[in-house]
């Protein structure tokens, strides 16, 4: 069972999201960077896969030279192999982002087609919703998106989705295609060991070529937000009857 | 005369909340262009659902189709588009709207725009538009240009209203049989699993949410009980799922879910722009928080400054008391 994951390195804002002076990029300077959440479930949920049926999770990002930070860190938990298809940036479009991965995926699958290429069901920033979808057409291989729940069994991918009223099922044959969404499974943390190995892991690196594709980013804005005068209830337990009414207020009692 | 092609969902019969959200921005683009409206839902099912919008439609059907199939949705859709010579395709952003369309736009080889919120610029259907759409769930707008003859686009949920029931008298839509290999049955949903259970998040009166100030998985045991007290339901941040104290299914945000509550009870969260685009559209907003200066309790409608602990231990018996 061999599995690939593609992962973006994306900004870690916090309260707020402060632009860069052009409106072209997020003010990066006091900020951590990381993966969408939906990434990071879906190397955990390669990873579990692998544990339980054997074989090896590899991990794909394009991006600068930094986004080795979100490879070594898929190595902390648990990734055994990682690959940076160098780009100056991850400002692609979609089209052009699926299309580099399609070939850095051609590179690393000269000897067999993975059995399974987990993506996020968005990425974190940009959340085009589709990379996933492109780069599975292109090689022609099945692809769901959204899952909630995944499972080999035999050739078989069972994948699970979250509707309104519960669960839709999906069996796909492998080779196959999936985006994973944050509730696949519960990501664990970096052990010490797993630290350890990921600063020692050789990072390969797969040329690709990027050309611009027809989407392209003008500028970024924040949205308008109203102010809104926060009416303080009280202090600590005092504020008890103050609550209570605004509840009567709002017809909850 | 240019054409604009809607797909609305529809599940057995039904069209998603947020589905006909599409039409609007669609009308209004038809009517500043000059352009011709019509719709699409794939299956027999959505026939009757369609026809009462009252718009040109059609209806694409295909055994294929029996059941919702994205890969074969997407290449029916491809093919209606080239059929009746769609230069703009529309769908709601939200998960099968946004998972039809990538395929369908990687079908017909074009560029797909997500989310967008706003039609900045469009003279003609042929040239280049200028958009303006959602990043990080909502948190951040982008202005996009699109260079492209034929133009797709998703609608961000929740930010046009659909048009009301009888906007037009119904109208009979006609047939459309794409050709389909069998092989695109493989992604047609196989089974479904329900879940018999009351109220959800999405659906609660009042969300009573906790984040890392509630400190382990027992402490919630509180605000279940200040949940049940009011008629809501538990929810919580990513720090919340992250240490296992919380099911994925309570996360509210970004990567969570989206809610719209009455009421927001918001426990010992701080209020990440993650977070915060999930519980936003809630009527009213109040904060418990030890510290003044936490983004939610300063975005928030009321505040309580204080211990989470403390504070509803002495709500929940302030209510107790007030019971006859
Ligand atoms: C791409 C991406 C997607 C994300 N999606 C989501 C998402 O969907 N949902 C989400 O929630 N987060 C999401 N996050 C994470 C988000 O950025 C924050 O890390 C998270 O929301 C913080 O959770 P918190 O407020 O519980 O914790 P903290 O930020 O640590 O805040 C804890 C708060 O509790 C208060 N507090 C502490 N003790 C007490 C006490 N005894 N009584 C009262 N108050 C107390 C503190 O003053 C503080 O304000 C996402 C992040 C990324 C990068
Ligand atoms: N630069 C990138 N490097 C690797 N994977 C990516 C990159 N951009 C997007 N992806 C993958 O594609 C998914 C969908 O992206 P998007 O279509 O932008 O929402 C993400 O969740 C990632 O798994």
């Amino acid at each position: 069972m061999n599995i690939l994951v593609c992962v973006k390195r994306v900004p870690a804002p916090g309260a707020r999201i402060v632009l860069t002076d052009d409106g072209q990029d997020i003010d990066t300077r006091h900020l951590g960077f990381t993966t969408s959440p939906h990434e990071e479930c879906a190397v955990e949920a390669a990873v579990q896969l692998t544990e339980k049926h054997g074989g090896s999770v590899t991990v794909l990002t394009l991006g600068p030279p930094e986004a080795v930070e979100q490879l070594r860190y898929s190595v902390s938990v648990g990734a055994h192999r990682v690959v940076l298809a160098p780009a100056p940036t991850t400002e692609w479009d979609p089209e052009a982002t699926a299309a580099a991965l399609v070939e850095a995926i051609g590179q690393l699958e000269s000897d067999s087609p993975f059995d399974l290429i987990l993506f996020g069901n968005e990425s974190a920033d940009s959340g085009g919703y589709q990379v996933g979808i492109r780069v599975a057409r292109a090689l022609g291989r099945p692809v769901i998106n959204g899952l909630k729940g995944i499972e080999i069994n035999g050739g078989e991918m069972v994948g699970r989705r979250e509707t309104e009223e519960g669960y839709e099922v999906y069996r796909l044959p492998l080779p196959a295609v999936a985006g994973a969404k944050e509730g696949i499974t519960l990501p664990r943390y970096p052990t010490l060991p797993g630290r350890l190995k990921s600063r020692r892991a050789t990072i390969e690196e797969t040329p690709v070529h990027l050309t611009p594709g027809a989407q392209e980013m003008v500028r970024l804005l924040n949205p308008v937000e109203e102010q809104t005068e926060t009416i303080i209830l009280g202090h600590g337990a005092e504020a008890a009857p103050g609550v209570v009414r605004l509840l009567e207020k709002v017809g909850l009692l | 005369m240019s054409l604009i092609l809607v797909f609305v969902d529809n599940d057995r019969g039904s069209f998603s909340p947020t589905g006909p959200e599409a039409l609007t921005p669609a009308q209004s683009l038809a009517d500043h262009l000059g352009a011709r409206l019509e719709v699409a839902t794939v299956g027999e099912a959505g026939r009757t659902a369609l026809e009462q919008l009252g718009l040109p439609g059609h209806v694409v059907s295909h055994p294929i189709l029996s059941d919702y199939a994205p890969e074969a949705y997407g290449e029916a859709l491809a093919q209606l588009a080239d059929h009746v010579g769609a230069s703009v395709m529309m769908a709601a952003g939200d998960d099968r709207g946004a998972e039809v369309m990538a395929h369908a736009a990687t079908v017909l080889d074009r560029p797909l725009v997500a989310n967008v919120t706003e039609i900045v610029t469009a003279e003609e259907t042929g040239a280049t538009w200028e958009m303006m759409r959602t990043r990080w769930g909502g948190s951040l707008a982008e202005k996009t240009r699109l260079r492209s003859s034929r133009k797709l686009l998703t609608i961000a949920p929740h930010t046009f209203p659909a048009p009301g029931p009888g906007a037009n008298p119904p109208r009979p839509a006609d047939i459309f049989p794409p050709e389909l290999p069998e092989h695109l049955a493989r992604t047609r949903v196989v089974e479904r699993i329900r879940l018999t259970e009351g109220l959800t998040l999405a659906t609660a009166p009042v969300v009573v949410s906790g984040g890392r100030g509630v400190g382990s998985a027992e402490n919630f045991a509180i605000l279940e009980e200040l949940a049940e007290l009011l008629g809501g339901v538990v929810g919580c941040s990513r720090v919340a799922t992250n240490n296992g104290w919380r099911p994925h299914s309570d996360q509210v945000g970004q990567t969570g879910t989206r809610i719209a509550p009455d009421l927001y009870i918001a426990c010992g969260i701080s209020g990440a722009v993650q977070h915060w685009v999930g519980c936003m559209a809630s009527q009213q907003i109040l904060a418990i928080n030890t510290d003044p200066e936490a983004p939610l309790v300063t975005k928030a409608d009321y505040a309580v400054i204080g211990d989470l602990h403390e504070v509803l231990a002495a709500v929940i018996a302030e209510i107790r008391a007030g019971k006859p």
